[in-house]
């Protein structure tokens, strides 16, 4: 394990601090920065390869009779693929893995996580998933949707080993965000430096313990779902199969137990960075912070209690589709308290439009419009006419892929700084943040009218009627993938820069432990704990 | 609004009409229009509720996001460094807290009310004039008319290289599935192996065709005409190939139908097909649910 003179050289800046060699370091990690380092690397590129398949959808769906995906199966596997990539290798190691291992000790006045060799495990469990999912994507056999609903998602429909290698890889993805969260919980609950209430927790803490608890209590769902699933498909038995009694249904419902909280894993570590970043450029304390915190939590709750809004037309009685309606839109008010909170964060603030406010504020925009619809949807007597069409596909792409992602690009311009020692060029990034901007709502906008029109989700072909927003959406998602060449223009840029930047670059507003602390922070800090006042 | 989509109703008949029903002659399509931005114009009652519950919550969520965008427009303008280079301290107000808390509820208040109510007319027909069941095979629909005669019909999309002239690709179907006008049809769902969906937007109409299950729905049509939908849950490599065409015929044209199409059945099948092929749907449909 050869130690550099270049980890000695900047061991030398650090006074005591000691990097162990390049294998020992990235390979058998234990530090809770170099771990959120690699999970950043890893989100990247799991984004990058949904992307490509995102820009192979709209490509196909570009034109009406277009045959770039020829065969139905193929199609079917790219759009599953697609789903599962974005969701736990892309969205929930950046900011899961990724912003919560470096800032979650940063924060708190931690020298580590609790239990760093879990934190190791955590995140080595994610490459093989990744493997795996790709070989279900390759071996075009995973055909089922994300949501993996049997009988399609069973040996009759999808034979191929390709399905199982899909669903280890949700296991092993799995696995890793519940030992993730557990590290989490312990941390926050017993790491905190002397002094920090509870109540005194930055916003983004208590929504990575939020997230983490979201975590422990629905990932096992999942993990039992398709461990019933795995033995429907090799080992004989009918937990799904309505010929050995079984039921597609209770699929279903086990799914979306997992499934709805997950969307809100994805989008609340998104509120906590959105308010540090919001309250840094406008130079003001965060508005309302106990309403904030508790907003999350009551998300996090009522998250637990709305499934089945997503199985309107599975047949259920229709008390039930009432008490499922009622208390998804209950979810709009803790929303709006956020969102307002937000707002009045900025208001009588000092407002500098750095990239990391323009990605907030546009959050803030994209995030509302998702919300929105999603009480449209909430209805289910409308439901009946935009379930499964692409009004559904927009609503969760305006939350999440514009949402989740404004939240991971803010909390990168905000932190990479920090993480890197190395600051951003201003200029590029903003290009980064107008060109995605205007992609993304140029992909997704048109298809709140495909919906309404009745174009349904998941198809590799449509009447011509629908061809002409459907081309706008193709356009805008080339626009949104320029939009991500520049940003790796802007990693180039980062990583190839000489300027070193200050312990605070932000000033004022920024008040939080990590900006005690140099950019980078040393290998170990905290060597002597914080103490609150 | 109404008068112009009435008028590009008017418009598509007389276009599409002729050519799309060959042997019907005449009659009203109602299909996905170029550059639609709204919902698929109403052809019951059901659908026109859908459409009016629609129109209110989008012109709430649409002040909503007018309101919070006009917010963040002020918010730049007016506290942007330049404007204001000393900031507030401020954290807290209650009455605005409360404020954003109540309204917020008491606009969820109002909109539920048409809300509820509409899934509960929406559920099922206390009075079934006539019972269609559905039932959704990989890729094509089987539409069985019990009360009819006990016959069914088989529904395939056209593949492009069959289509005739004025035939809608991905639309246009073999065999339609035959309703009488203003009648209270009941659906009862149901499939062969995987899961699908009866989708057709005009009539306000979605249910799931789950194996093991029959799901209970319903709707009517108003007049004439032929209302498109497609199959709306992934299920397999042709899920976007079996959409539905729902024929709507006045009551007369549909007794005709039905002895013509019951007496071809028995002639073309082999002896004994029909009723097994409806004795394996009932199997199928231990329950009925709502």
């Amino acid at each position: 394990m050869a130690d550099t003179t270049h980890d000695h050289a900047h061991g030398h800046d650090d006074q005591h601090d000691h990097k162990p060699g390049f294998v020992t370091r990235w390979f058998f990690s234990t530090n809770h920065k170099d771990i959120g380092t690699l999970y950043l690397i890893f989100a990247v590129v799991g984004g990058l390869v949904g992307g490509v398949l995102s820009e192979i959808m709209r490509a196909q769906l570009q034109f009406p009779n277009n045959h770039i995906v020829t065969d139905g199966q193929q199609w079917n596997t790219i759009i599953t693929t697609h789903g599962l990539l974005m969701i736990f290798f892309s969205v929930m190691p950046a900011l899961i893995g990724g912003f919560g291992n470096w800032f979650i000790p940063l924060m708190i006045g931690a020298p580590d996580m609790a239990f760093p060799r879990l934190n190791n495990i955590s995140f080595w469990l994610l490459p093989p998933a990744f493997l795996l999912i790709c070989i279900g994507l390759f071996m075009g056999e995973s055909g089922s949707g994300w949501t993996l609903y049997p009988p399609l998602s069973n040996a009759t429909y999808e034979s191929g080993m390709g399905m199982d290698c899909t669903l280890f890889a949700l296991h092993l993805a799995g696995a890793s965000s519940l030992l993730g969260a557990m590290n989490f919980i312990t941390t926050i609950f017993n790491m905190r430096a002397p002094g920090m209430t509870m109540h005194k927790l930055p916003l983004f803490i208590w929504a990575e313990l939020v997230t983490a608890w979201l975590l422990v209590l629905a990932v096992p769902v999942l993990a039992g779902a398709i461990t019933m699933l795995i033995c429907d498909r090799n080992f004989g038995t009918a937990f799904f199969d309505p010929q050995g009694g079984g039921d597609p249904v209770l699929f279903q419902h086990l799914f979306w137990f997992f499934g709805h909280p997950e969307v809100y894993i994805m989008i609340l570590p998104g509120f906590g960075i959105v308010s540090h970043v919001i309250s840094t450029f406008s130079k003001k304390p965060i508005f309302g912070y106990l309403g904030m915190v508790y907003a999350m939590v009551g998300i996090g709750v009522i998250g637990f209690v709305v499934w089945a809004h997503h199985m309107y037309l599975s047949g259920m009685d229709v008390d039930t589709r009432a008490y499922f309606m009622g208390a998804t839109m209950v979810i709009a008010v803790p929303t709006g308290v956020k969102v307002f909170s937000w707002i009045a964060t900025m208001w009588g603030g000092s407002i500098e439009f750095k990239t990391p406010m323009l990605w907030a504020i546009g959050f803030l925009f994209v995030f509302t419009i998702g919300g929105v619809t999603g009480v449209v949807c909430a209805n289910a007597g409308i439901d009946e006419v935009i379930h499964n069409t692409y009004y559904i596909v927009a609503h969760f792409h305006y939350v999440l892929s514009l949402g989740a992602v404004f939240s991971i690009f803010c909390g990168f311009y905000y932190w990479i700084g920090k993480m890197s020692g190395r600051q951003y060029p201003e200029f590029w990034g903003k290009v980064h943040f107008w060109l995605f901007f205007i992609g993304v709502n140029l992909t997704f906008f048109p298809q709140h009218f495909l919906g309404l029109a009745g174009m349904p989700r998941r198809y590799p072909d449509y009447p011509d009627a629908f061809a002409g927003w459907n081309y706008v959406s193709s356009v805008g998602a080339y626009i949104s993938g320029i939009s991500t060449l520049v940003f790796l223009y802007v990693c180039f840029k980062i990583f190839t820069s000489k300027v070193p930047v200050a312990d605070n670059y932000w000033g004022e507003g920024a008040t939080t432990l990590e900006w005690t602390q140099t950019s980078p922070p040393p290998f170990h800090t905290y060597a002597e704990l914080p103490r609150i006042l | 609004m109404q008068l112009f989509r009435r008028l590009c109703a008017a418009l598509t008949l007389m276009t599409m009409a002729p050519l799309a029903m060959p042997g019907w002659g005449g009659a009203f399509a109602q299909v996905p229009k170029p550059w639609e931005i709204g919902m698929q114009p109403a052809a019951n009652l059901i659908k026109q509720k859908i459409i009016d519950l629609h129109d209110l919550v989008f012109w709430i969520i649409t002040l909503t996001t007018i309101f919070v965008a006009a917010l963040l427009v002020i918010v730049m303008v007016r506290f942007n460094a330049k404007a204001n280079p000393i900031p507030s301290k401020t954290s807290h107000h209650t009455g605005l807290e409360i404020a954003w808390t109540v309204i917020p509820v008491l606009l969820l208040v109002i909109m539920s009310i048409p809300s509820f109510r509409l899934i509960y007319y929406q559920d099922r027909t206390p009075n079934p004039d006539l019972t269609i069941k559905v039932i959704a095979h990989q890729w094509y629909w089987e539409y069985a008319y019990p009360d009819n005669g006990e016959f069914s019909i088989e529904s395939r999309m056209i593949r492009d290289e069959n289509l005739k002239p004025g035939q809608l690709r991905m639309l246009d179907v073999d065999n339609q599935m035959v309703v009488p006008v203003g009648k209270n049809i009941r659906i009862l769902t149901s499939s062969a192996e995987v899961i699908h969906s009866f989708f057709v937007p005009s009539l306000g109409v979605q249910r799931y065709a789950i194996p093991g299950r029959v799901i209970e729905t319903w709707f009517s049509v108003d007049k004439p005409g032929v209302y498109y939908g497609e199959c709306n849950q992934i299920c397999g490599a042709d899920h976007s190939r079996m959409p539905i065409a729902v024929h709507a015929v006045s009551a007369q044209e549909f007794k005709a139908w039905t002895e013509q199409t019951k007496k071809a059945a028995q002639a073309d099948a082999p002896a004994g097909a029909q009723p097994r092929l409806l004795a394996a749907t009932d199997a199928t449909a231990n329950q009925v649910q709502r």
